[in-house]
């Protein structure tokens, strides 16, 4: 089990757990506004976009070659930038703080 | 606003976007969402990846839970055809014979699987159509009961290209039969045809070209599909994808303008100022582009569902978004960016092995990029078309660059003509 905060564009935070599936499938499945996962969660759309709070980035590891030129589709894209369809919910994850982009 | 009403008809990508943002651009009134298929309102792309190859229920497939609609307050009624629209008196009709009014209506009602008409279709009992939840747990069953899993798809676009892919790794006989003289030829250019065409029968794919279907018989426990060259072809189990039907009765029956498509304004309204129309089932007219197009894809339905949400909620914008639309097939994931009918010039650049894209060009004008294995591309691609950047293309071919190194800005001429 691993316990995930997201903080919206409008500064709420969402508190999820989850154990299986993508951080992308939890956000939608519990209504996340900003969270779109419009292709399903197989890197095509971009709209499942997350900056990692810093200090998690060690558990969160790095992004593919797809998937960081996927990112640059989004200006807004940064180091700490994300797909959340392409994390993998394991109790690694449990604890950190993701920010859905703008 | 509070006591009005919004029927959406169809509950796909389309429609279930469009009742999310409705709410979420302010409408206050009631919300409801109609749709002819039983399941709750799932994503169609995985019906001929994912959801064919794994053994999962159509719910690992949702578009939303069921507890998101109930939170935003949007009735889905599910399992329910939509016989009639009265757009005089604003009201539809189902077919419990309920009549509902409405006060904005939405037309979202897609397309279904095109049955062509070939002698003996109707009669063999394992021909399947792949559109809905429903065809992939049938063709799932048909395949687990056949003797040989011997398949033949009739159709060489990109849903038979991936029905074939997926079969494949569920080590099924597949044999693809495409009427044409190339798979993918409505599509895409010859060069990516032949790629596919490669990696389809690197895989053990037996494609042939130029194979029209005429009949379909029924021979003990197998099928025998005949060709107009007389050509047999044997099968257990057959599998249909050579295109869609466009489902605009309803709007066509209630008087609405119809040209390859609901015809719809750039805020998706038809010729019923109370009536919109969006996704596959609508034909609009791209200002990038400059003329009328039909799209079949995620992008287009989504998009458009946010761009009505707005208009309806008196914030109009205009829709023109490049479209974008993605195939994924064993180990390749093809991505395409821009429409490149009309194209005069295609050029390949090459990275590595099943790494490379295409970029059609009208002249200086990129038009395209399609993109194998190769998101980078597709990302320059994408703002290369949005902003009309110029294109060296000599130092697009040339993979000792980077792409962005050819890309310059907006109106400067590119070094070379
Ligand atoms: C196998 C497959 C793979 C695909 N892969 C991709 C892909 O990789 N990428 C991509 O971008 N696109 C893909 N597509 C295309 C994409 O799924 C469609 O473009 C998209 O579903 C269009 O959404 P829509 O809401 O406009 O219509 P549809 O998805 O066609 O939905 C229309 C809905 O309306 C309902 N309906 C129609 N008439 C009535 C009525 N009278 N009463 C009640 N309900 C009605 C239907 O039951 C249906 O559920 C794929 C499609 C298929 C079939
Ligand atoms: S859901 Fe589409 S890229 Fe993540």
């Amino acid at each position: 089990m691993a316990k995930i905060t997201f903080i919206t564009s409008s500064e709420e935070e969402i508190v999820l757990e989850g154990d299986s599936g993508s951080v992308m499938e939890l956000a939608v499945q519990n209504g996340v506004p900003g969270i779109d996962g419009d292709c399903g969660g197989v890197c095509s759309c971009a709209t499942c976009h997350v900056h990692v709070i810093p200090e998690y980035t060690t558990k969160t590891g790095e992004a593919s070659e797809i998937e960081k030129d996927m990112l640059e589709l989004d200006d807004n894209a940064d180091e700490y930038s994300r797909l959340s369809c392409q994390l993998e919910i394991t109790e690694d994850l449990d604890g950190i703080i993701l920010r859905v982009a703008k | 606003m509070q006591n009005q009403i919004c029927v959406i008809i169809g509950a796909s990508h389309g429609g279930v976007n469009l009742a999310f943002s409705l709410r979420r651009e302010g409408w206050e009134g009631r919300i409801l969402l109609i749709d002819a298929d039983p399941s709750l309102p799932y994503h169609r792309p995985p019906l001929s990846k994912t959801f064919l190859t794994s053994g999962e229920e159509v719910e690992k497939f949702s578009l939303k839970p069921e507890e998101a609609y109930q939170k935003e307050k949007i009735d889905l009624l599910l399992g329910q055809v939509v016989l009639k629209i009265d757009k005089q008196l604003k009201q539809i009709t189902l077919d419990n014979s309920e009549i509902i009014s409405y006060d904005k209506l939405i037309l979202a009602t897609g397309a279904r699987a095109l049955i062509p008409s070939i002698k003996g279709i109707n009669t063999a009992g394992i021909v399947f159509p792949l559109r809905t939840a429903k065809d992939v747990i049938n063709i799932r069953s048909a395949i687990n009961r056949a003797k040989n899993k011997k398949v033949v798809v009739i159709g060489g676009g990109y849903i038979g290209l991936e029905i074939a892919a997926s079969l494949r790794k569920l080590e099924a006989e597949v044999t693809l039969l495409e009427r044409d003289n190339r798979i993918l030829s409505r599509v895409t250019s010859p060069e990516l045809s032949t790629f596919f065409d490669g990696l389809h029968k690197s895989k053990g794919v037996h494609i042939h070209t130029s194979q029209e279907v005429v009949e379909i018989q029924q021979a003990q426990d197998e099928n025998v599909i005949i060709c107009k060259d007389g050509n047999r072809y044997f099968a257990d189990v057959i599998i249909i994808g050579v295109g869609i039907v466009l489902n605009t009765e309803l709007a066509e029956a209630a008087g609405l303008c119809i040209n390859n498509g609901i015809v719809v304004n750039e805020y998706c309204q038809t010729s019923d100022e109370h009536i919109w129309a969006i996704g596959d089932c609508t034909n609009h007219f791209s200002p990038h582009y400059q003329r009328n197009i039909r799209l079949e894809s995620v992008q287009n339905a989504v998009d458009q569902a946010k761009v009505t949400a707005k208009a309806i909620n008196g914030k109009k914008e205009v829709y023109d978004a490049i479209p974008w639309f993605w195939s994924d097939q064993y180990d390749i994931k093809l991505q395409m960016v821009g429409l490149s009918d009309g194209y005069s010039e295609v050029l390949l650049r090459n990275e590595s092995i099943n790494k490379f894209s295409l970029w059609y060009f009208k002249g200086n004008e990129l038009l395209a990029v399609h993109a194998v294995n190769n998101a980078k591309a597709y990302v320059l691609g994408t703002k290369a078309i949005k902003e009309h950047l110029s294109i060296n293309k000599e130092k697009l071919v040339n993979s000792e660059f980077e792409i962005k190194e050819a890309i310059t800005s907006a109106g400067t001429q590119s070094m070379v003509s």
